[in-house]
């Protein structure tokens, strides 16, 4: 136990999860007051102990399923068998009796798909759990086609699968079905809610295939073998610039308390800096309880001078992903603090803040900056020289001692000349002056990135491809 | 430590449903182990999904006295922790002034005012020095700022604190603590090593449904059920904010009163204002129910 608990931690950290020994010794200790056939039980106490982060959840689970699929009582699959076949004999007894409503076919023999894909349809429409679990091993063994040995990923078993039971067709059924059930006089909402019940199931038997399948492949392969192909970066990790869409929702929203953050870094350093001028009235009404000697001088609060935030993006092709994120970032920051200028460019440049502002959904906004905002001036080829030209033109003026600025974008400006005196003179100008850059430090400065020429003018130039970074820069800040 | 507090696991889930909180898998075992291995629980999780709820039921199913913290920007420790009442020691100074001045020296004066008497406890102290069964809960520990969360540093781990004046007071019996946070911002490492951690999402559709059965007085079965899928529904949009388990109960609550059997498009729309708390929400998840899936 002891052997496999350390595997098992030693595994979560190569995920990239921090586990500090002191975690490691209470997972030891949790375990011992929890009965170990309680799976469940099991697997919480050990998250509890050892994931102090929900957006590190997925990661442990996986990490979980891979190192105690095998060692549940419900999935005797694997060991005894070694090569990972799935021995059907219990399976398709057990079949054929729920078959015996279904008019008495089947029996012995292997099913066919037609026949599968009735006994999920009703599986699916009954909410039957665990009809639906042994079909998605039904299904996986017929679809799949795995072999031991074979070098292939998991993704293409469960996309195999997957195919072959056509899943978007059954959905249909189902709700053809249910809605025959009340007789066709469904209301919209009704048949909404119907449906939204089938998609979840329907998800639920995916989940059930993907975990089989893994089950399988973790007994074909061997734990470490498996929990290293299914590694995947955490939240965190994920480089802005390749991220799906669904790690682009978690990055969403892992965005608003990053920006909290920045607002009430840039407030505190306001907080802690100089007390106000003596309060004469306080001091004499403290002194009161010293009879009279004024022994605590009161002073009064300085006036909180709210700080501006100046952020100005590329928006153009190269950076397109990371344009994404940034303009999150920007609705995001514009919410934080009570005033803040967005401008993007590609080879012009355009203010956008009221899009954002008179804009409830972020969505929307997003949208509305990439259609309307006029940032196109020869060519769309980002030119930072120019834009900036322009900027300095027209907003130069209202950049002041309260401004932060900051800049987001990769300095690659196609050889064109860079104007790198609109920094200087607004680095004197305003407060901070500060870069985000989402390219790998190393891509610096190479082909027609000419980020150290705009860099000296800056009170700091950050690497910025993915949330831990983001939030390195944020703490920079204090 | 009190070992029958809680028999076993299914203990503490049927305790608590006593006390009227459905607790999940997940939420049964952290109390559990929170209380068989005496570490505090740091719970997790949106708005309004009972995460102090469940620090109240857990006292009131063990019968142990709430203490509570509630935490905001700028707590410090004469409110969190303890506090010398100044204005007694003074009193106590200036009475003996009068009497017999030449009698006590500063030293035995100063062990004088440097005593139990003089010191007011606030609740960490009281929940460490309290010789009854009690249940500490911190809430929304992510409102004070970073460095005043190194003052629960002590207590947690040690379940004691230190007084300059008087010394190391120790705990006579560990209290369970809950901490819960909204998230706003990180919490420090020092903190969760402390702590077990427990995220409370929003329930699945099987347990919010229970949640409503229970809680709201006589509500059909057909109702609840409707209302926990319309609510799952809704959390699926992209919003501002979801609606949360407290407000899905109100909701309920305004259907059973207005007579409602069966949820139509029009009166979910009328009633939507109850789910939800911003307008925009409002409009886009009146929008989404109106059309056609």
């Amino acid at each position: 136990m002891l052997d496999l608990l350390s595997g098992f931690v030693g595994e979560l950290r190569n995920a990239g999860l921090p586990v500090s020994l002191t975690e490691n010794l209470d997972a030891m200790e949790a375990v011992k007051h929890i009965p170990i056939e309680d799976r469940d039980a099991f697997k919480y106490a050990l998250a509890a102990t050892l994931v102090k982060n929900e957006q590190h959840w997925r990661a442990f689970e996986t990490v979980f399923e891979v190192y105690f699929s095998l060692r549940g009582p419900e999935y005797n699959v694997g060991d005894e068998e070694g090569n990972g076949e799935f021995d059907p004999d219990n399976l398709e007894e057990w079949m054929s009796q729920q078959m015996q409503g279904m008019g008495g076919r089947g029996g012995g023999q292997d099913m066919s798909p037609e026949e599968i894909a009735e006994m999920l349809f009703r599986a699916l429409l009954n909410a039957d759990e665990a009809m639906m679990a042994a079909m998605a091993r039904a299904a996986v063994t017929q679809f799949a086609g795995m072999e031991p040995g074979r070098p292939v990923g998991g993704t293409y078993y469960l996309y195999r699968t997957l195919r072959n039971l056509d899943l978007d067709g059954m959905l249909d059924r189902l709700i053809e079905e249910s809605s025959q059930r009340y007789d066709g006089e469904m209301t919209p909402l009704a048949e909404r809610l119907e449906r939204e019940e089938f998609e979840n199931r329907i998800e639920q038997l995916k989940r059930e295939i993907e975990a089989e399948i893994r089950r399988r492949l973790v007994a074909d392969r061997g734990v470490e073998a498996m929990a290293k192909t299914l590694r995947k970066p955490l939240p965190e990790d994920v480089d802005f610039m390749h991220a799906s869409r669904e790690e682009m929702a978690n990055i969403r929203k892992a965005i608003q308390p990053l920006t909290r953050k920045l607002a009430a870094r840039l407030a505190r350093k306001r907080k802690h800096k100089r007390r106000g001028p003596l309060d004469f009235r306080a001091t004499v009404r403290r002194s009161l309880s010293y009879g009279g000697v004024p022994a605590e001088p009161r002073f009064r609060h300085p006036r909180p001078n709210k700080p501006e935030l100046i952020v100005v993006a590329d928006i153009s092709g190269s950076v397109a992903a990371f344009a994404r994120f940034t303009l999150h970032l920007v609705y995001a920051l514009q919410n934080q603090f009570s005033k803040v200028r967005s401008f993007v460019f590609i080879d012009g440049i355009d203010e956008v803040t009221h899009m954002f502002q008179n804009e409830e959904d972020i969505t929307n906004a997003v949208h509305r900056v990439n259609t309307e905002a006029d940032v196109v001036w020869v060519d769309g080829h980002s030119d930072y020289g120019h834009a900036f030209g322009v900027f300095w033109e027209n907003f130069g003026k209202d950049v002041n001692a309260k401004s932060t600025m900051m800049f987001l974008g990769d300095a690659r400006n196609n050889y064109h000349s860079t104007n790198a005196w609109v920094l200087k003179e607004c680095q004197k100008r305003a407060r901070s002056v500060f870069w985000l850059n989402p390219e790998p430090r190393s891509y610096w400065d190479t082909g027609d990135s000419v980020i150290t020429e705009y860099s000296t003018y800056t009170d700091g130039v950050f690497e910025c491809r993915n949330l831990r970074q983001l939030e390195g820069f944020v703490d920079n800040l204090a | 430590m009190n070992e029958t507090m809680f028999g076993d696991l299914s203990g503490v889930r049927e305790g608590l449903a006593k006390v009227e909180y459905l607790a999940d898998d997940g939420i049964a075992s952290v109390v559990f182990l929170a209380e068989r291995l005496g570490k505090p629980v740091l719970i997790e999780g949106p708005a309004g999904t009972g995460k102090t709820e469940l620090a109240k039921s857990v006292a009131a199913m063990s019968g142990a006295r709430l203490i509570r913290l509630q935490c905001y920007e700028g707590l410090d420790e004469a409110k969190a922790l303890y506090e010398w009442n100044y204005k007694k020691q003074l009193l106590r100074i200036q009475a003996d002034r009068g009497v017999d001045a030449e009698h006590e020296d500063w030293v035995e004066l100063q062990d004088d005012i440097f005593q139990d008497e003089f010191l007011l406890t606030r609740p960490l102290l009281e929940a460490i020095s309290a010789e009854d069964k009690v249940v500490l809960l911190i809430d929304e520990v992510d409102r004070v700022e970073i460095e005043t969360e190194a003052l629960l540093l002590e207590i947690l781990s040690d379940y004691q604190v230190s007084i300059p004046e008087l010394g190391t007071i120790m705990a006579s019996q560990i209290p369970l603590v809950f901490l819960t946070s909204n998230n706003t911002r990180e919490l420090s490492e020092a903190l969760k090593r402390r702590c077990l951690f427990l995220h409370i999402d929003y329930p699945d559709l099987e347990r919010e449904k229970q949640i409503v059965l229970t809680k709201v007085a006589g509500i059909s079965e057909n109702l609840a059920e409707q209302i926990a899928r319309v609510v799952r529904s809704i959390r699926q949009l992209e919003l501002k904010k979801a609606p949360s388990v407290s407000e899905t109960l109100d909701w309920a609550r305004t259907l059973v009163l207005l007579g409602i059997e069966n949820i139509d498009v029009e009166q979910a729309k009328e009633t939507l204002h109850i789910l939800l708390k911003y307008q925009s929400d409002i409009e886009k998840a009146a929008k989404e129910l109106t059309v056609e899936a």
